[in-house]
């Protein structure tokens, strides 16, 4: 039963689907890679059947993090350009951190801050992609000071990717009624008022 | 406790230290290039005595063969004709593993306990704890280690660890009919170079010297070298070899940095919740929206 027929469609059935496949395979990709990164992450390894398991399934993980992540890319990048009023949100983003909102820039379907996370994971990613296919030695036979570099970066754009997702999931659980969302689809018109004003006009036409 | 002789020194992905009460004499291999005379005895040796054979490869018009080091040939001798004072000479070195006291792959290795540094300076590779990721060929400034393709688990020369657990020389030494390999404490080692080195300088080959590399804390396997000013003639032998600085950077102080670093993040998320409270859509909005619909169903 829907609570309010008139709640309003964000993301359809496909759109869903593809952010959970990537969201799924990120997780794994996390647990797995943060036990090859310190020792003190090592245990985890035993979440994939062991550690050379979790060595041999890492890569293809990746593999398909990086295909999910083009198709949620190619749906989403028309819908993340910037515009001064991003910019504007963007330089004031510490009154919305601090929970007062009222005064922010009206947003359309994203915010500056989600528009900016999409540009640098849409980074993080062909960065990882890149130097990670450096590493995988089962496949491919690279140079070892190419294989120094790509590891060294496979190391630090992890951390920084770790670190913009969790921020991306606490976004969605601090400000309260995003999650459903991504679980099925809608928002209530209320969310979209008061968070994304201008893509509540453009959908309502109010 | 175990044999004094499989005293650890250092534990790949291990960070605590290990026992430290007992002191271990270290050893040596040293490897006198002038009195080799490329016989292929040491390569047979380590074959036999570790049980490993390698495919019969092709003739490839040199006496290099196999043509490099491989999961089942843990040490080949490599042939470098070179010209030096308008003289044509013949350089032979028996490469291998070095045995680094500041081992690049042992500091790569992310599986703990699949390197092991003896106390008595063997770094020792671990099979049932490897997992095949090949961190060490990355982090190896000889470039030695080497995955199998049958197994995936990384292999080099163990310097005959468990002959030497029970007071015996590496088999290579023991094949050596030139005594060109000689090993034992890595005093003896030093003092008996100084003493072929001697020997070489007498005889003209006045830059003769130890190969002993700093860069890497000094190694177990140490080479006379007739042209030590020039390591590279000896089929690029490193001057100079040290773990890479990105080997370092990505193993060093950085990962715990890191790992302080998202727990900073996660912890920061949860202090914000509880600190700023959840960012809820307003009543009055609601309200707003309510009033809105009644309006239009009139």
């Amino acid at each position: 039963m829907i609570r309010d027929p008139k709640d309003l469609q964000r993301y359809t059935a496909p759109e869903r689907a593809n952010h959970w496949v990537v969201g799924i395979s990120f997780i794994l990709l996390a647990l797995s890679g943060l036990a090859f990164f310190h020792p003190a992450f090592y245990p985890l390894t035993q979440l994939f059947g062991g550690p050379v398991w979790a060595r041999i399934i890492h890569p293809f993980l990746g593999v398909l993090m990086a295909f999910s992540f083009l198709a949620l890319f190619i749906r989403f990048k028309h819908l993340n350009k910037m515009t001064p009023a991003d910019r504007e949100w963007l330089s004031r983003a510490r009154e919305m951190v601090d929970g007062d909102d009222h005064g922010m820039p009206e947003q359309g379907k994203y915010n500056g801050g989600q528009k900016a996370l999409f540009w640098a994971l849409a980074v993080c990613m062909l960065l990882m992609t890149v130097s990670g296919l450096f590493m995988w030695r089962t496949y491919f036979a690279f140079d070892i000071p190419a294989v120094r570099l790509g590891a060294v970066v496979h190391a630090a754009v992890g951390v920084v990717m770790i670190a913009l997702i969790m921020v991306h999931v606490y976004a969605a659980i601090w400000v309260k009624g995003t999650i459903r969302a991504m679980w099925y689809g809608t928002v209530t018109r209320a969310w979209a008022r008061q968070h994304h004003r201008a893509w509540y006009r453009q959908v309502t036409g109010k | 406790m175990a044999l004094q002789s499989l005293d650890i020194k250092q534990r790949s992905a291990t960070t605590t230290p290990p026992p430290q009460a007992r002191m271990t004499t270290e050893i040596a291999k040293l490897i006198d290039v002038s009195t080799c005379i490329g016989c292929k005895a040491c390569q047979v040796a380590c074959m036999e005595w570790n049980d490993v054979r390698d495919r019969v490869g092709s003739n490839h018009g040199v006496y290099d063969n196999p043509m490099d080091l491989t999961e089942n040939s843990w040490t080949v001798m490599r042939y470098s004709e070179v010209e030096q004072n308008g003289k044509l000479e013949w350089l032979i070195r028996k490469d291998g593993c070095m045995h680094c006291s500041d081992p690049g792959c042992l500091k790569a290795c992310p599986a703990p306990g699949a390197i092991i540094q003896y106390a008595n300076g063997i770094v020792d590779f671990h099979q049932e704890n490897c997992i095949g990721c090949g961190y060490c060929v990355t982090g190896c400034p000889f470039n030695v280690p080497r995955i199998s393709k049958k197994d995936s688990k990384a292999y080099k020369c163990t310097l005959c660890s468990d002959r030497v657990a029970v007071n015996q020389a590496p088999a290579c030494a023991k094949a050596c009919p030139t005594g060109a390999i000689q090993f034992g404490s890595k005093e003896d080692m030093t003092d008996y170079a100084a003493k072929r080195i001697g020997d070489l300088k007498e005889r003209g080959f006045d830059k003769a010297g130890l190969y002993d590399p700093q860069g890497v804390g000094g190694t177990h396997v140490m080479y006379v070298l007739h042209h030590a000013d020039q390591p590279e003639l000896y089929h690029g032998l490193p001057a100079d070899p040290s773990i890479s600085p990105l080997v370092s950077l990505w193993k060093g102080f950085a990962k715990p940095l890191a790992t302080l670093a998202l727990a900073g993040v996660a912890l920061g998320s949860l202090f914000h919740y509880v600190t700023k409270g959840p960012n809820e859509v307003s009543k009055e909005i609601e309200d707003e929206i309510e009033r809105e619909d009644k309006e239009e169903a009139k």
